[in-house]
């Protein structure tokens, strides 16, 4: 086991796979001689030089776009967009060539690249530099989608999705690069696609990803001190769902709790709720609640973007309202 | 074939450079005649039919410069460039027809349409969509040292794109094996590049990235082969290019467009800049062959492309099972149907207290 933080994590997963495979190269803004917004390129570029590691300029759509050629023509490449409230500007090349090459093609050949990104709230970025955007990718069939909330996970799951025959987006949150756990760099991870249960309990299901995995693992205790026992599921990835693990424990249960820092409306949690409420719905003994962003762009004061997002309090004051 | 030669004259004719960008050129206007056809019978899979007649020179004259190696992608208007790279014209009809036999299963049609093996990347239906992977395709070509050229063909409409100027300019920055290869037949559906573009010369724009920035008279294909050769020479050194090939879209945008946007004195006019006039001229002229060869060529082009209407109507479409393969490379299960997973929630099991 070693310490270390969520960034050098992130960071060792790029140099160990790079140096296990030499078709991995990394694009992007400032990924190079800066060492990346958030630092996880730092120094790549000295270790593995400018023809794998790529300063590129200040075109998304390009480097998106430039990763999928490369990516069809035996390339792995890494592209890294600084903040996932950019992805905007790539959606073409996201959304429209990306994820539906294999399929338009009729599976002659994928668009086996990841684009490493960032979102979510924490550091009064402001409403172009917070969002959790994670919805836009889960809507577009073709993408796969990655958000670690363990140092253990932004190894291994990044690994994985350096290794995946399609397009992986795989957003940290920037909340988490300072976060500091134990990791078994060595061991085996946990399958692809596969949810992680992180606490059982037997009154209350949270299912959750990325930093609000902690704010439920630090809701649940206490909530455990008024009687209620929740259960942590960490999805770790998006697409695909793993469903069959949240499925015993809403039945088992019969009350289910979706958090996400994602906006309410037509997001992530609507869609993990609607799944949980027709799968499971002869089981259920409350409608399943979503506990999501506020329908509000995100603003600037500390004060504010704090109250826009799920916090651990709220998360325990809504759980203690759902058995009342 | 020969039998209607009277001169005696050795015949030279097949062994030419422009007897052979003749002959792509014809294929292309009869295959895409063809196709016309198909889409008015109202059996190409697709509702939106882009022709390129007028603009083969640009598909036959570049393709010719290309090697084996190299790879490139195509616009919504690029069945000429996909049959001069040596595309199938049964396979090519068959997917525009929607059939499991074509190249991509009947998943991608006319404007999707992409063949690994010949290094299509791609056909697309996003106006300048295709042009970015051509970098990647370079930095490919670049890290693996496999001297592979990558061009984009796109038309003139997607001057408008910005994605174009970011591709540009990566591809001048790290001096990438890419060719850009406009093919400018003056319209963007039904806007006159005057209409959409303060600068109308367009290589101009490209000359201001520091690429090799060139326009050639797209009536002659022998000039654009040979300028087209010159700048993939170039581009596999490491000297990327644009090439601006100009011409004029005989037809309408689609299929269906009667053009009412511009005149028919402006068509007359445009349409006497016609490629393939042009080259059966020369090679008359020059005595590289003569009218019976090259009606010979004709009969076995129509009989070759009539065949290939018949190959598609006799195929089928690609079966409903298929329709959920290939979201997912197959280490990920396929998409639930819907209709499956409705069935198994409305008929899931009670639980033991007998639920709600």
């Amino acid at each position: 086991m070693t310490m270390m933080t969520y960034r050098d994590a992130l960071r060792q997963a790029l140099i160990d796979q790079m140096k296990a495979d030499d078709n991995v190269i990394i694009m992007g803004e400032e990924v190079g001689r800066y060492g990346g917004a958030y630092g996880v390129t730092k120094d790549l570029i000295t270790m593995f030089g400018e023809t794998r590691v790529l300063d590129t300029p200040i075109s998304e759509a390009g480097i998106v776009g430039a990763a999928i050629g490369a990516a069809m023509t035996g390339l792995r490449p890494v592209a890294e967009l600084m903040y996932v409230d950019f992805i905007g500007m790539t959606m073409d090349q996201l959304g429209n060539q990306a994820a539906k090459i294999r399929y338009m093609f009729g599976g002659q050949i994928g668009v086996p690249m990841v684009l490493r990104t960032q979102g979510g709230t924490g550091r009064s970025a402001g409403a172009q530099h917070s969002q959790s955007l994670e919805g836009y990718i889960m809507h577009t069939p073709g993408l796969r989608l990655a958000m670690p909330a363990t140092v253990s996970d932004a190894y291994h799951l990044l690994r994985q999705a350096m290794a995946q025959p399609d397009p992986v987006v795989f957003i940290e949150h920037k909340g988490l690069y300072t976060l500091k756990q134990d990791v078994d760099l060595t061991r085996e991870p946990p399958a692809w696609g596969e949810a992680n249960v992180l606490r059982h309990g037997a009154d209350l299901v949270i299912v959750t990803y990325s930093r609000q995995v902690h704010f439920a693992l630090e809701a649940a205790p206490k909530l455990a001190a008024t009687g209620i026992e929740a259960t942590v599921i960490d999805l770790r990835t998006l697409n695909p769902l793993d469903f069959e693990t949240i499925r015993p424990f809403v039945e088992q249960t019969g009350r289910a709790m979706v958090v996400t820092e994602s906006v309410l409306t037509a997001g992530v949690a609507a869609e993990l709720t609607a799944r949980i409420s027709e799968e499971c719905f002869d089981f259920l003994h409350e409608p399943v609640i979503r506990v999501a962003g506020e329908d509000i762009p995100i603003s600037v004061s500390p004060k504010l973007e704090a109250a826009s997002v799920p916090t651990p309090a709220l998360i325990e004051k809504i759980a203690r309202k759902m058995f009342q | 074939m020969n039998s209607a030669r009277t001169d005696d004259q050795e015949f030279s004719g097949t062994n030419s450079n422009l007897f052979a960008l003749y002959r792509t050129m014809c294929r292309i206007r009869s295959f895409e005649e063809r196709v016309g056809e198909l889409f008015v019978r109202g059996q190409s899979a697709g509702s939106m039919l882009h022709l390129s007649i007028g603009e083969e020179s640009a598909a036959a004259g570049v393709c010719a410069a290309m090697e084996p190696k190299d790879t490139f992608t195509t616009h919504h208007r690029g069945h000429g460039i996909f049959l001069a790279r040596g595309a199938d014209p049964a396979r090519m009809m068959a997917e525009i027809g929607g059939k499991e036999a074509g190249y991509c299963h009947g998943k991608g049609g006319s404007m999707h349409i992409a063949d690994m093996g010949l290094g299509h990347l791609g056909a697309n239906a996003i106006v300048g969509g295709g042009i970015p992977a051509v970098v990647g395709a370079g930095l490919s070509a670049l890290h693996k040292k496999t001297g592979a050229v990558s061009v984009a063909f796109f038309g003139d409409g997607a001057t408008g794109q910005g994605v174009l100027y970011e591709s540009m300019n990566m591809a001048a920055l790290w001096k990438l094996p890419v060719l850009f290869c406009c093919i400018n037949n003056q319209y963007g559906m039904g806007t006159r590049i005057d209409q959409a573009t303060a600068n109308p010369v367009l290589h101009e724009r490209a000359a201001a990235f520091g690429l090799n920035a060139q326009t050639v008279d797209g009536l002659d294909v022998e000039t654009v082969a040979e300028t087209a050769q010159t700048m993939i020479d170039d581009a596999r050194k490491g000297i990327p290019g644009f090439l601006v090939v100009d011409c004029y879209r005989f037809y309408g945008h689609a299929r269906k467009d009667k053009s009412p946007y511009r005149d028919s004195n402006e068509e007359e006019t445009g349409r006497q800049k016609d490629p393939i006039a042009f080259a059966r001229n020369l090679l008359i002229e020059s005595k590289i062959s003569n009218d019976a060869e090259l009606n010979s060529l004709d009969v076995d082009i129509s009989a070759e492309m009539d065949a290939t209407i018949d190959f598609t109507m006799g195929q089928t479409e690609p079966p409903l099972t298929s329709m959920f393969r290939d979201v997912y490379a197959p280490d990920q299960p396929e998409p639930e149907p819907l209709q499956t997973r409705l069935s198994r929630v409305l008929s899931r099991e009670l639980p033991a207290n007998g639920g709600h």
